[in-house]
């Protein structure tokens, strides 16, 4: 059983869901990524997403377009990223981590080689927004090759059949990204977030994560009444901008919101 | 050809693919809306009265058909081959952006949109963008890097004229590849009531081949013309190549005419070798980018890299895919000239013909004047110029000292 559906499986026996904090490899600068993600497991986190810094993260709202800037002014590659996962895993073999981001990086390294080198580094999913299934032959064969779940995302506009054909590609949990915009918007609305969790359900036995515009504890104890999996992403990410020089303070920012949204999840 | 299954102007396939460049590469979210515009474009495309109110639009209020015009004193300068030029400055708004937006405007409103949107870098399709809302009644937003708002104030200022909003964007490198994501983002955000109208040959299928499809009325009309005028096939098409609609515009209808040669000249900016340039085709590499895999300036992580030109028009780091296919299936060829050819163009074509092309177009021109010498005086070449040159007397003032 791969890692991510080990966690899954193990929380489903515990009647609990997944917390899974986003950040973005580099941000601030590349020393602060290892200790980050630590503090994200001692804070609940029970899948690390990070974030790949790309120039043009289309998908993203001007909070994590601003994250990819910073890492990039340090020149923070993929290579790097898979780097800062082998260092995470010397001290971590359970948690996994999913990298997330646009697909060019992986085009220029080669599937195949992305693949070996993030799996033998530990990587356990990816999650490219702008690879749909459509797009997917030689991509999806080859992560699967090498044991990486390609995580697709599932968007308000889907209809059932590309439901169906997305969650025929996809291993790991599939995302549902909870309103039509960008990361970190502000238009969510919960009971069409529900409604489309009962169709997917209807189409996978895939966890089924949620994740754009969740920033506060009641927000993701309201997702954590449906969903498997909740992703925040903006809200801390904005705790590392308005801590750039103060790295303690980032993650002590961080722990206490992650420690918050983990005791609401549990508690619901 | 290398494509035994497709003739090269059956592309793209079902799926949007040119060999293996274009297709969909977008977030979930635009997968269903793409999919609904390219079903309404294959729709009205064939609808009689849809075609029969474009092309109203495109002789009444564009100006169509453009001229031929056969460039006696700038071919005898060259001293070989005669040049002609396919009028596209002439047109409404001053440049081919036009042709485009006028078909995807009509179709917004065969679609019940009641918004659109646009990213532009010069300028000149923000500006053909809210011309075309302005007549049919639509709300439009612009989304401009911070760099080109500073560098292009008056268009700036006819976008606003002509009612659009102009948002300014200052992510990235603030130029046209951040206003096209900024564009994407709106879209993605508003797409119940949204149609983004893409300016060039790139972007998620179907906008490649709908663009193009849109702009063939170049092509079209100049096969017909230059056939009247000289009795014959041109020997070359020239245009010039940033996302590449002009140039799509005027291959595409000659793609099949094997005895016609195709030039597609990208800016080299300072020059090839600078890595100051705005040329993907002849010294870049593949990826994705913006929704479609093609040529890219990009560093060996995958990032994309900025872009120079003196003509902010060609100032993108990525080109259609139908032209990154034309290039490896060798129907086409790319080349590149700098600023400084671009601009001895510019002013060549002035004085010579009393024509002051768009920057863009001096591309063109350009290659023009290093092909034509070596030809004979009977063979001809057909060069679209794309757009003309006032919008750029700011910038060719400055590089010569002045400010106007």
């Amino acid at each position: 059983m791969s890692r991510i559906a080990g966690v899954f499986a193990a929380l489903r026996d515990q009647g609990r869901r997944a917390l899974i904090p986003f950040v973005t490899a580099g941000d601030p600068n590349p020393d602060a990524t290892v200790p980050m993600m630590h503090a994200l497991v001692e804070a609940g986190a029970d899948i690390i997403e990070l974030g790949v810094p790309f120039s043009d993260p289309m998908a993203d709202g001007p909070v994590i377009q601003r994250a990819s800037e910073r890492a990039l002014a340090h020149q923070v590659s993929l290579y790097d990223v898979i780097e800062m996962v082998r260092r995470f895993r010397v001290d971590n073999i359970t948690t996994p981590v999913v990298l997330m981001g646009y697909l060019n990086p992986l085009e220029v390294m080669g599937y195949e080689a992305f693949a070996e080198q993030a799996s033998a580094a530990g990587v356990d999913g990816v999650l490219t927004v702008d690879i749909p299934p459509e797009e997917g032959e030689a991509f999806v064969p080859a992560m699967k090759a090498k044991g990486i779940d390609p995580i697709f995302l599932i968007a308000p506009t889907s209809h059932r059949a590309r439901i169906e054909r997305i969650t025929g590609a996809a291993s790991g949990f599939v995302y549902y990204v909870s309103l039509k915009g960008v990361t970190g918007a502000a238009n969510l609305s919960l009971d069409s977030v529900r409604e489309k969790i009962v169709e997917i359900r209807e189409c996978t036995d895939l966890p089924v994560g949620v994740g754009f515009g969740i920033k506060d504890a009641a927000m993701a104890a309201a997702m954590a009444a449906f969903a498997d999996a909740v992703v925040v992403g903006s809200a801390l990410v904005s705790c590392i901008e308005a801590n750039v020089d103060r790295p303690e303070r980032a993650m002590a920012e961080i722990k206490a919101l992650l420690t918050e949204m983990r005791a609401a999840m549990d508690a619901g | 050809m290398q494509n035994n299954e497709n003739r090269l102007s059956d592309l793209p396939d079902e799926s949007g693919h040119f060999g293996p460049y274009g297709g969909v590469f977008v977030a979930e979210t635009l997968m269903e809306p793409l999919d609904e515009l390219r079903l309404a474009y294959e729709k009205y495309l064939k609808d009689p009265q849809f075609v029969a109110e474009l092309d109203a639009d495109l002789q009444h209020y564009v100006g169509r058909p453009s001229p031929i015009y056969h460039a006696e004193r700038l071919s005898r300068e060259l001293g070989g081959a005669q040049i002609y030029l396919k009028r596209e400055d002439l047109n409404h708004t001053g440049a081919h952006k036009v042709n485009n937006t006028i078909g995807q405007a009509l179709l917004a409103k065969r679609m019940g949109k009641t918004r659109i949107i646009a990213e532009t870098g010069a300028g000149q399709h923000g500006v053909a963008s809210a011309t075309v809302a302005a007549r049919l009644g639509l709300e439009c937003v612009v989304y401009m890097g911070e760099v080109d708002v500073a560098r292009q104030e008056a268009n700036v200022y006819r976008m606003r004229l002509l009612g659009a909003e102009v948002r300014s964007v200052s992510s990235g490198s603030k130029t046209l590849k951040d206003a096209l994501n900024e564009a994407m983002r709106d879209w993605v955000t508003h797409v119940d009531d949204t149609f983004y109208i893409i300016g060039t040959v790139a972007g998620p299928h179907p906008y490649p081949a709908m663009v193009r499809d849109f702009q063939a009325v170049i092509g079209r009309e100049s096969r017909e013309q230059i056939q009247r005028m000289t009795g014959r096939l041109p020997d070359a098409l020239i245009a010039c190549v940033g996302g590449g609609s002009n140039a799509i515009g005027l291959f595409y209808p000659f793609i099949e005419d094997t005895s016609v040669a195709i030039y597609g000249v990208e800016a080299a900016g300072d020059g090839l070798d600078t890595g100051r340039h705005a040329a993907p085709l002849c010294a870049g590499t593949p990826g994705v980018l913006h929704g479609n895999r093609t040529y890219l300036m990009e560093d060996r992580d995958g990032q994309i890299i900025e872009t120079h030109s003196v003509s902010a028009g060609l100032d993108y780091p990525g080109v259609g895919p139908e032209h990154a296919w034309l290039k490896d299936s060798g129907r086409a060829n790319y080349v590149a000239v700098t600023d400084d050819e671009a601009l001895e163009a510019f002013h060549r074509l002035t004085r010579t013909e009393g024509i002051i092309p768009a920057l863009e177009s001096s591309h063109a021109i350009a290659w023009a004047a290093k092909m034509a010498p070596q030809m004979d005086k009977d063979q001809i070449i057909l060069i679209n110029l794309s757009g003309r040159g006032d919008k750029d007397m700011h910038t060719v003032a400055a590089r010569e000292g002045l400010k106007i």
